[in-house]
């Protein structure tokens, strides 16, 4: 915008000019946005989770105690391995589950594959809120389709919500059930980048289908297998509405994670001090997830 | 459909050396193949496609038949009870109203501030713009449930609460959004832009006049995503809101399940209200989400 054409014209080999005027003006509003909703809240928090605040009024510097409290409290405790253990389960489910469709959907030998891809798409379009009731619906203990065919079938009736560890692995199904439209696109147009010559020349040699998998298709996804590991693993820690509309965190408060812990606290008991301190506790695994990833990513692309 | 992107081979044929095509009929031991890939597909596709199947069809059933023994998967006496409850109780109505608007508008401003952050990230060349692209790399592995308290303080502060505006401003900048664009934006030549130049366009002209409507498939993929997030979204707007007159249809259907006895037929059949207008946009535009290499959006 303040140079004119005339200056570029002299070096046409330069593949990207230097102005400064017109991609700031273009930039402009995400700046402001960031800074107001990312930096501030990052710093202010940074801040509060030193303090006692609540909210309202004034609040006091009471140093680490927060973090110390944190550390000594057992409810943060169990929301936190929770957590993890949900992350452990969804992740590896949700990745085979959406590989396995991938694959499927992109098998030549597969018919009907457009309309099926349609099928397992359409979970995703579903809020949070709707697939917890949707998977509640279904395992319903005295009322849900599958403890209903499990009597039929001639078992006894599973207690999918009085039971804490089938509860959180419905979650886990429901969860994955829900997130595999996207994670399998991510495969698809990943699988699709892989040279069709690798398997031709495989096929050859005499490669047979799962040997091709393991051998070529895996290989070759790799750094988008990072990414839906990082992305799945953050959308794991902060997962709250799928556990809210399945099952309230229950029974009882076992399934807590800490997304509801940090707003049970923070919101329902106006410790804002606190809660800004275990976000940051929640901020710093994500982060340490995210390093371990690029370190691991780095490393194997090296290879 | 999309028939754009053929299924590529993938566990190609030894008998048939390179043939690009995608073959009509499977010669040979095509058949063989076919029967346990296809079973398998269908197999998956219906262990995803019967919950929702049984949900639409427990929404069918009157409040009386839902619980009556035995199940049964057809509804007998269909009826649209359920649904005409759950829009005319509860504020229903209203609740998908502001829905409606909260997801225009920040679709809206998120495609717009996405194509013009991603189109300077791609065709400039400044230090301070990749710092700015770590940044909103940041913002990924910082999403708003990890701040809520403070962003709630902030907003707050900012006089938003219990507003639109709370709910709209804070999601405006998503990472994925302005990858998106950056990504696209890098595979348009820059001859194009030097050309322009040449000619004596002005830069921000550049931009509006040949870039913008280049970029128009990648705009309906990243509305179709933004609506997604943002009709879906929940703990945001149940933080924001305190009016019942402006809660989302999240916060309306949570409600009902939150109640101490929950009534399923009016929950169901405000489910179901609640996924139609995504399910009909997507099966509209579903050639914009599948064929899209979302994955461009997120690498890099």
């Amino acid at each position: 915008m303040t140079k004119r054409a005339s200056d570029v014209s002299a070096s046409p080999p330069r593949r990207r000019s230097s102005y400064t005027l017109a991609p700031l003006v273009l930039i402009a509003a995400n700046v402001v946005l960031f800074a107001l909703f990312f930096v501030w809240p990052a710093v202010i928090g940074l801040v509060y989770s030193f303090t006692n605040y609540t909210g309202v009024g004034a609040f006091q510097f009471v140093g680490l105690d927060n973090y110390h409290n944190l550390f000594g409290d057992s409810t943060f405790y169990d929301a936190l391995t929770r957590t993890l253990l949900y992350a452990v389960l969804f992740v590896p489910l949700n990745f085979a589950l959406s590989l396995l469709a991938a694959n499927l959907v992109v098998n030549k030998h597969a018919k009907g594959a457009s309309v099926a891809r349609v099928v397992f798409f359409i979970p995703w379009l579903l809020s949070p809120i709707v697939v917890g009731v949707l998977w509640r619906w279904l395992f319903g203990e005295n009322f849900g389709l599958v403890n209903y065919v499990i009597e039929k079938l001639g078992g006894g009736a599973v207690p999918w919500q009085s039971n804490a560890d089938l509860s959180l692995l419905v979650v886990v199904f429901a969860a994955s059930w829900a997130w595999t439209g996207f994670t399998m696109l991510l495969f698809i147009a990943a699988i699709k980048n892989v040279p069709v010559s690798y398997y031709e020349a495989a096929s050859l040699d005499g490669a047979g289908p799962w040997r091709q998998f393991i051998s070529i298709t895996l290989p070759s996804i790799a750094p988008t297998s990072f990414i839906v590991i990082l992305l799945n693993t953050i959308n794991a820690m902060k997962e709250y509405p799928v556990f809210v509309a399945l099952n309230n965190g229950g029974p009882g408060t076992s399934n807590n994670l800490l997304v509801q812990y940090i707003y049970e606290t923070g919101f329902k008991r106006g410790q804002i001090g606190y809660a800004s301190a275990a976000s940051f506790v929640l901020m710093l695994i994500l982060m340490a997830v995210a390093i371990i990833q690029l370190i691991v990513n780095r490393r194997v692309e090296n290879r | 459909m999309t028939t754009t992107d053929m299924p590529r081979p993938v566990d190609a044929d030894p008998g048939r050396v390179v043939s690009k095509k995608r073959p009509r009929r499977a010669g040979g031991g095509g058949l063989r193949r076919a029967v346990p890939a296809t079973t398998l597909l269908w197999i998956m596709a219906c262990l995803y496609g019967l919950p929702v199947l049984w949900f639409i069809l427990s929404s069918l059933k009157p409040a009386s038949d839902l619980f009556s023994y035995p199940l049964t998967v057809i509804p007998h006496h269909p009826t649209l009870s359920g649904y005409l409850t759950a829009w005319r109780s509860a504020n229903f109505s209203q609740y998908f109203i502001n829905t409606t608007i909260v997801c225009v508008i920040t679709t809206i401003l998120t495609v717009g501030v996405s194509c013009c952050t991603g189109y300077a990230l791609a065709k400039y060349d400044n230090k301070w713009l990749k710092v700015f692209f770590i940044c909103i790399l940041a913002t990924t592995m910082l999403p708003s449930e990890v701040m809520l308290a403070p962003e709630f303080l902030v907003v707050r502060n900012l006089g938003l609460y219990n507003s639109f505006a709370g709910i709209i401003l804070p999601a405006v900048l998503t990472a994925t959004g302005c990858f998106m664009f950056r990504q696209f934006f890098l595979t348009v030549p820059d001859e194009l832009v030097e050309a322009a130049r040449i000619d004596g366009a002005r830069e921000l002209a550049i931009f509006l006049r040949i870039m913008v409507p280049l970029s128009r498939p990648i705009m309906l993929t990243l509305a179709i995503l933004s609506f997604q997030w943002r009709w879906n979204d929940y703990i945001w707007p149940l933080l924001m809101l305190n009016d019942p007159d402006k809660f989302t249809v999240q916060i309306g259907i949570q409600s009902i399940v939150g109640a101490q006895n929950i009534n399923w037929s009016v929950l169901l059949g405000a489910s179901v209200i609640s996924m139609i207008p995504l399910i009909v946009i997507f099966l509209v535009f579903q050639r914009y989400v599948m064929s899209a290499d979302i994955n461009a959006g997120l690498k890099d």
